[in-house]
């Protein structure tokens, strides 16, 4: 009988599914609206996680630097908006969190980065192109926050790759 | 890990020189980094243990500290930081170093002030340099050294050039440093 197997997070070259979803609790946000800029996408698990290894905090110190890249860093959980809204004041973050919260995890189950047991998503980050392609993606085993190298270099990479196209 | 060419994102990738403070003998056979900030609570609760690790290992050691200051959440960080950079240019960095992390709660520019009096620095020198940003730019580069390298919270330790993950007691790191020595 056919078992269907466990999917990863969309890997590169895929079209990065597009979505709708809440950044406060009276907007809503398209992942199509970025076309022609590059697109960070950080699933994590949960809003309030100990202050000082946040990731959403990490990022929030080097907003910056991705906009250098001509990237929009977007931060995803299955947490409502309101609690979005609490947490994003709370830790002073300068950029969208997106609230993945009904259906439940559905933007994540679509990008393979939803944890079915613990009804959460991964640590799952995707750095989608200006086309709207997945061009890096990583999962983060759940209890270790990755860190921002990776997105960086893919972004670095990115661009190389399209300097080199131009020329 | 799928996509672009393979990238460690755990590796130490801004080597240790000269220009690091430094505790313990250059050329030790084991090197413990943090990447900290000193308004941290995280940061200050791990003192004891990265002094209690120089101390079992002693000569065997390099301890390197590096700026990690998280500043939306830590509005004070960024100018201890940058103290503790002016107190290295009057050679008092770890004497700095020390202080600010026994004294979280007070970090305001007059407390910066006042350990620069404390500590004998040329007060004028040190208060300039802070309020005109001598220091900025090392800082920022110790932090995108770090953020390259994985760092990814307060504080974040480097063994022997591979980010820890792993628990953070004595007994634990310090087998961690000896297996990966230098021989």
């Amino acid at each position: 009988m056919y078992v269907k197997r466990r999917r990863g997070a969309l890997p590169a070259g895929t079209p990065a599914p597009d979505f709708s979803l809440r950044s406060t609790p009276d907007q809503w946000l398209n992942l199509s609206d970025f076309r022609g800029q590059n697109v960070v996408l950080a699933f994590y698990p949960a809003d309030w996680s100990p202050i000082c290894g946040d990731q959403m905090t990490l990022y929030n110190e080097i907003l910056e630097d991705f906009h250098s890249f001509n990237a929009e860093l977007m931060g995803i959980s299955v947490d409502g908006a309101w609690c979005h809204a609490a947490f994003a004041r709370d830790r002073k973050l300068h950029f969208p969190l997106l609230a993945d919260f009904e259906p439940k995890g559905a933007v994540a189950r679509e990008y393979g980065a939803y944890r079915d047991k613990d009804g959460v998503s991964e640590r799952a980050l995707f750095v989608i192109d200006d086309e709207g392609i997945v061009q890096w993606s990583y999962v983060s085993p759940i209890a270790v926050n990755p860190g921002a190298g990776g997105i960086l270099s893919a972004l670095e990479n990115l661009q190389n790759r399209k300097k080199k196209k131009n020329k | 890990m799928s996509g672009l060419a393979g990238v460690d994102i755990t590796r130490l990738s801004v080597p240790v020189t000269r220009r690091d403070h430094i505790r313990g003998r250059f050329d030790a056979a084991s090197t413990l980094v943090e990447y900290g900030d000193y308004e941290c609570p995280a940061c200050g609760a791990a003192e004891p243990l990265a002094q209690a690790i120089q101390a079992a290992l002693g000569r065997q050691l390099r301890f390197v500290f590096r700026n990690f200051p998280l500043t939306n959440i830590h509005p004070h960080a960024e100018h201890a930081a940058e103290a503790a950079e002016a107190a290295d240019a009057q050679k008092s960095f770890w004497e700095m170093h020390d202080t600010l992390f026994q004294n979280q709660m007070a970090l305001e520019d007059e407390d910066l002030a006042r350990y620069a009096v404390a500590l004998g620095l040329d007060v004028d020198r040190f208060i300039e340099e802070l309020m005109s940003g001598v220091y900025t730019p090392r800082v920022r580069e110790d932090f995108r050294g770090g953020i390259k390298s994985g760092v990814n919270g307060t504080p974040t330790f480097f063994i022997n050039g591979f980010r820890y993950d792993g628990p953070r007691d004595l007994e634990t790191m310090i087998k961690a440093l000896r297996k990966t020595a230098n021989e």
